[in-house]
């Protein structure tokens, strides 16, 4: 008998996120998304100190996100692609005053108003610029409702870790499908927040949360310290996932729902003898630069599946210093690549140069 | 599915906890009702849905002569819930037998809201109660009559029967099932409704037909292409 429950992904994720300790969740509603803020609107209500909140605006939203993490406390907000730019100048604000909030992007088809089905095209948005400025957030790939659940769990630790806004960077399809999963998430861990606001009793000097600096020189310091930060994170926080790569000649690079329709065609092209494998990055910033220089080594050539134009294709031929082809297999405006899409885009790279 | 021993009434309404599998056993119901010689129309009330709708059925649906009522924005990329103007010839027309499926929660149920009187004043429907004890917040008898309630508040009408469709999706077993009987005997129980069947996936059939009342197997039409093979 299975422990397991049969859970949305966008509800999965809110779960998850309760489990995680958030009780404060503020959002506006938008497609592929809305499940989060419904499930959060039934949920917290009912858990002690739970509030939910739909704001007047995404921007609304956000700076109230701002508010609550000032005091130290678990929160999040999510959205979908449009409602994700709307957060931006928040976003930045976040990165600025060192606050951990969960920030969710169920993507849909952009640009502009663009559709409600399934995208990957905040790829940059998300690991480039999410707000003005130097800065970065943790950016995390599911690509089963499971890792829904995991990846939001983990998201809250690793923002409270390294005082950074994380991302759940999903597309549609993972908001949306239905899978069973299990919640046995563990004990919670708890951070020290010394820089909290909350409430000097006067006892000690008060608390500033702040992200202005007009002294440049401090400001300069502030953001040299930043990326200090930034650097132990790409050293120890890097997640991927290999799927036949022991033996492969070409590698796939792939996440989220791209990821789990590569997986099928690695399957049908390796009943041809052709030995393809897939390097799934799970954490998008940082991106697994390491482990895809060493495959550039072993294998012919990349491709590089996704539901947009093709932006994370920038990361594999930079991680890899261009040593090899990569080669681009995409659908976009809310198509996703099927299995043969991906197929055909393996039998480029076989012939790929006029060798076999 | 095998309707005939049911006595089905003229309008057959599909409610439920949202992801209960509303609207795929609507489809079947609708199938069932065709195989047995019924003029049959499907009306997709659901307004907060965006992805799996009864709509993906909709050309499987056309071949078996049965109508859907849908609106035209359903599984199209405008984020514009609406209910098409059509499905009030449910009502009008008395000669055909009609599917209703709901959004999930008492806020899917807010559209049936407007249907409510006709409905009642006919007094010819079934509306009933779809269940699945594994989903996190209908996971017992309890918050399951709560969903039901509110539904029912929001609808302005009143559930007459239920639907024990409890599954794990591809991973649901003999034992999942047989594990969801005391559950929806419960819900029975507690609210006086009648077990009107159980649902279970065509391969499970077999195996648990013996052991339970009223068991029917159901085919999955409501796409899921990213879960499983893709074709090629």
């Amino acid at each position: 008998m299975s422990e397991k429950v049969l859970m949305k992904g966008n509800e999965a994720l809110a779960e998850a996120a309760i489990m995680a300790g958030c009780k404060h969740y503020f959002g506006y509603p938008i497609t592929p998304q809305t499940e989060v803020a419904a499930y959060m609107s039934k949920r917290l209500p009912k858990i002690e100190g739970g509030v939910f909140l739909q704001a007047e605006s995404e921007i609304a939203a956000i700076n109230m996100v701002i508010g609550v993490s000032s005091t130290g406390k678990r929160v999040m907000t999510s959205s979908s692609s449009p409602g994700i730019a709307l957060k931006s100048e928040g976003l930045s604000y976040l990165a600025g005053c060192d606050l951990p909030a969960l920030i969710v992007n169920v993507q849909r088809g952009g640009p502009g108003l663009g559709g409600i089905q399934p995208s990957q095209s905040d790829y940059f948005h998300a690991t480039r610029g999410a707000g003005h400025g130097d800065f970065h957030m943790i950016v995390l790939a599911p690509s089963s409702v499971q890792e829904m659940v995991n990846l939001t769990f983990k998201g809250f630790d690793l923002g409270d870790k390294y005082r950074m806004p994380t991302m759940i960077l999903a597309d549609g399809t993972m908001g949306q499908m239905m899978e069973p999963v299990s919640l046995d998430l563990g004990e919670v861990t708890k951070y020290d927040k010394p820089w909290a606001l909350t409430g000097t009793n006067g006892e000690r000097k008060p608390n500033i949360v702040n992200s202005l600096f007009l002294k440049p020189e401090e400001l300069e310091q502030f953001n040299f310290d930043r990326y200090k930060r930034y650097a132990e994170i790409e050293k120890n926080e890097v997640m991927y996932e290999e799927y036949k790569m022991e033996d492969a000649e070409y590698c796939i690079v792939a996440f989220g729902v791209a990821a789990r329709v590569s997986q099928n065609a690695i399957d049908e092209a390796r009943k041809n003898g052709i030995k393809v494998g897939m390097i799934r990055p799970i954490t998008l910033w940082p991106f697994p630069k390491e482990v895809l220089n060493k495959a550039a080594d072993k294998v012919k050539a990349f491709i590089s599946v996704e539901l947009s134009m093709g932006q994370m294709i920038e990361d594999v031929e930079l991680s890899i210093r261009c040593k090899k082809p990569v080669l681009l297999c995409n659908r976009t405006g809310g198509m996703i690549p099927t299995t043969k899409n991906v197929l055909d885009s393996i039998n480029e790279a076989v012939n790929y140069g006029g060798a076999k | 599915m095998n309707i005939s021993g049911l006595g089905a009434k003229r309008i057959t309404v599909l409610a439920g906890h949202y992801g209960s599998g509303k609207t795929n056993i609507a489809v079947n119901y609708a199938m069932a009702l065709s195989e047995n010689g019924k003029k049959v129309s499907i009306a997709d009330l659901d307004i907060v849905n965006p992805y799996f709708r009864a709509k993906d059925t909709a050309d499987i649906l056309a071949d078996m002569g049965i109508r859907m009522i849908s609106s035209e924005y359903a599984n199209s990329n405008v984020d514009t819930p609406a209910i098409p103007a059509e499905a009030y010839s449910i009502f009008a027309d008395k000669s055909v037998y009609a599917v209703v499926d709901v959004g999930g929660d008492d806020r899917g149920a807010l559209a049936l809201g407007r249907y409510a009187p006709y409905l009642l004043e006919e007094n010819n429907f079934e509306m009933l109660f779809v269940i699945n004890k594994y989903r996190f917040l209908t996971a017992d008898a309890q918050s399951t009559i709560e969903v039901m309630r509110e539904i029912e508040g929001a609808s302005g009408v009143r559930f007459t029967g239920i639907v024990n469709n409890s599954n794990l999706g591809e991973e649901t077993t003999y034992d999942e099932v047989l594990a969801s009987l005391d559950y929806a005997k419960e819900v029975s129980e507690l609210t006086g409704l009648p077990i009107k069947m159980t649902t279970v996936r065509r391969e499970l059939y077999g195996e648990l037909n013996n052991e339970i009342k009223n068991l029917q197997p159901i085919g999955l039409y409501v796409r899921q292409s990213w879960l499983k093979q893709q074709e090629v």
